[in-house]
């Protein structure tokens, strides 16, 4: 007999993160993360294509339309692999987001049937998305050949991007998907609030294109300071803004630390009413 | 120290408006209600509202030991899964203390979490995984999975290509494979087909005597009296009743044959009668003509009904289903097979039909008697499912030490002849 004790009380209050639990359930993280993975593009097609196909084409359609037709300023970067650098970041953002807000009301059958951490199935759903993120890459590597575009040393700072991009859309997802368990109307929201906050966010266009006035708003937006220096960690052309970069690291606590407190309280009576 | 300790449990749901999940709307009514608030007495959002409470559990106390393993019974919403749904952390309790001492793996549901795109083989790993095992536990045991459900040559093949036979007996391989040190199964056994789900009930009686404590919900009283050293009896959500699982299963019987060993049609405003006939008493009689509930298997006993025939009719038949206790017909039978009986019962009155069942017919058990009316190839006058209820023993044997268990609804007395053929 294992000394393992268990007490279960009512909740009270604010709940503690129990980190050495999570630990434990690291396997079941790895498993729905490869669920998600695998099941992704069965019965498709192109299969992992979709993953370069979406950014790719939006990339097209904003290289005609803004780079072309309006010329939006693109930091003097030609103005195909400047979108596509940013798109690259945002489309994992946004699919991480949308498939881990949507994600508890998804696994209501685990939710009501099997006891594990919750915070694993938003935190599985925005780590799938990564590997799409990497197979996109790639094509960003092949235009930065063609344009003859090439990274300086701030590439190393690349996966310390990707760790906070990751933080931030768990922050929000924690909000979101625990809020959509009760109010489904988050899943009508979300798109609508994804397409808007791209364009508070210089995914096509560059920073410089912003009246100085209004670049604070900017700074608000977390997401914005890593599109920025994701761009230029990856083409390795411009300096790394580190008042941008610490405003946003303090707001992405911010979202991170209160979204984990929300989805905490509100976790035990998930299963009563999802 | 006990493997479960349940100390004063409760869990409350709230109706209406008001609901545990402080959310924004919340915090917006909070609002907009803070100015009403001074003024009213009793104004503190978020309070409990006592009309609008449902208390699926209450005051549930009791201790299960390092070993035992307990039933749980109780009818629909008496809290059975409430309870096991606290004990699995699914869900949160309202009041109370639950403590658990051992690794506790929780069966509510088999194959929760398969996947219908992903292979048998992968699914295993996915499944396994949910349930609580380590990857390396699942590695070691996937081929005894494999065995166990029979699925060798379709262990590449998507889950949803499978028949849905196949899809439980999986799903159930991996979940029997599960071994934690306590175990809470709700009902699972319902699934598959017959002879799996023997294997299946063979399989827990092997992790029973491996010395794991189990807390094993059921509708099913043959399987809980064969898996069950003890039992615990919900009503309500109210604890009712902890002893070993045939005095509870007995009581429980008693209690939900609400009509007793007698009904009659005053104590049952269910029953519909029509302009052309009433039924009016069920009853059942022993050997020695007591109305009883409880009856010895190795003598005559009687089910009686009485109706009344009100208008000129077509005589009436009345018809008897003997049910078991998980609700199928084990016989039917009724009082014009006889056809000299139709005669009987031309003109309108009152009329009794008794019919006998014969001793060293039926084997112990908990059965039930269902009945229903009607007019040959014209109209059914009266339906109905399990009326009243009564256990039957083996009284002879109560001097032996130890009684012999058969399986079966019935033990018929047959003839056996032994021949040496040499």
């Amino acid at each position: 007999m294992s000394d393992n004790s268990l007490v279960i009380k009512p909740p009270k209050g604010y709940l503690k993160i129990d980190f050495k639990e999570l630990w434990s359930y690291r396997e079941l993280l790895f498993f729905l993360v490869w669920r998600d993975i695998k099941v992704r593009y069965k019965q498709t097609v192109v299969g992992a294509g979709w993953a370069i196909i979406q950014p790719v084409f939006q990339m097209i359609v904003f290289t005609i339309f803004f780079g072309n037709i309006a010329k939006v300023d693109s930091d003097g970067l030609p103005y195909p692999i400047f979108s596509y650098s940013g798109l690259l970041l945002w489309t994992y953002f946004s699919s991480a987001l949308s498939g881990s807000s949507n994600s508890l009301v998804g696994s209501s059958n685990l939710i009501s049937k099997v006891y594990f951490p919750r915070l694993i199935i938003p935190l599985s759903s925005s780590l799938a998305p990564v590997v799409d993120y990497i197979i996109a890459l790639s094509i960003l590597f092949l235009m930065m050949v063609y344009y003859g575009i090439y990274p300086d040393f701030k590439i190393i700072f690349l996966p310390l991007v990707l760790i906070m991009t990751f933080f931030v859309t768990t922050g929000i997802s924690f909000w979101l998907s625990s809020m959509n368990v009760k109010f489904r109307d988050v899943k009508f929201v979300l798109p609508f609030f994804i397409q808007l906050l791209m364009f508070l966010t210089p995914v096509i266009y560059s920073v410089d294109f912003i009246p100085d006035k209004f670049v604070w708003i900017l700074y608000l937006n977390p997401l914005a300071a890593l599109i920025d220096i994701h761009r230029a960690v990856l083409l390795g052309y411009d300096e790394i803004n580190y008042l941008f970069l610490s405003i946003s690291i303090l707001i992405n606590v911010i979202i991170f630390i209160t979204g984990l407190r929300y989805f905490r309280k509100t976790e035990s009576f998930f299963a009563d009413i999802i | 120290m006990p493997a479960i300790k349940v100390e004063n449990l409760g869990k409350s749901y709230q109706i209406g408006e008001l609901d545990q999940f402080y959310d924004l709307r919340d915090a917006i009514t909070d609002a907009f209600k803070f100015p009403f608030r001074l003024f009213s007495k009793n104004g503190k959002s978020g309070e409990v509202n006592q009309e609008n409470t449902i208390w699926a559990l209450k005051d549930i106390n009791f201790e299960v030991k390092h070993g035992e393993i307990v039933g749980v019974i109780g009818r629909n919403g008496a809290g059975k899964s409430t309870l096991l749904k606290i004990l699995s952390r699914i869900t949160a309790p309202t009041t109370g203390t639950v403590t658990l001492n051992g690794r506790v793996g929780s069966l509510l549901e088999v194959g929760t979490g398969f996947h219908p795109e992903l292979t048998g083989r992968e699914n295993i790993f996915l499944n396994g995984s949910i349930l609580g095992m380590s990857k390396k536990e699942i590695e070691r045991k996937f081929d005894e999975i494999v065995d166990f459900a029979e699925i060798e040559k379709f262990l590449d093949t998507p889950v949803k290509r499978y028949s849905s036979g196949m899809y439980v007996r999986l799903a159930f391989a991996v979940a029997a494979h599960l071994e934690p040190e306590i175990l809470l199964v709700d009902e699972v056994l319902a699934v598959g087909d017959i002879a799996f789900q023997k294997k299946c009930l063979g399989k827990m009686d092997d992790v029973s005597k491996e010395g794991r404590t189990i807390l094993f919900v059921s509708h099913n009283m043959a399987s809980i009296t064969r898996i069950c050293n003890s039992a615990v009896w919900l009503n309500n959500g109210e604890f009712k009743l902890f002893d070993d699982t045939q005095t509870v299963i007995n009581e429980y019987l008693n209690s939900i044959q609400v009509y007793g060993a007698e009904i009659d049609n005053q104590k049952l405003g269910l029953i519909k009668n029509t302009d052309e006939f009433e039924l009016k008493i069920l009853r059942l009689y022993d050997s020695e003509m007591n109305i009883t509930s409880e009856i010895d298997v190795t003598s005559n006993f009687f089910i009686e009904v009485i109706y009344n025939i009100k208008k000129q009719i077509t005589p009436p038949r009345i018809n008897i289903r003997l049910m078991s206790n998980e609700g199928s017909v084990i016989f039917q039978t009724n009082d014009l097979e006889d056809s000299k009986n139709e005669k009987l019962k031309l003109k309108p009155g009152e009329y009794k039909s008794i019919c006998t069942i014969p001793g060293g017919l039926l084997n112990e058990g908990n059965f039930g008697i269902a009945l229903s009316a009607d007019i040959p190839f014209v109209k059914v006058l009266f339906y109905s499912d399990t009326l009243i209820t009564f256990s039957a023993h083996r009284l002879e044997t109560n001097t032996l030490k130890r009684s012999e268990k058969w399986t079966g609804y019935i033990k018929p007395n047959l003839n056996w002849e032994v021949l040496n053929i040499n």
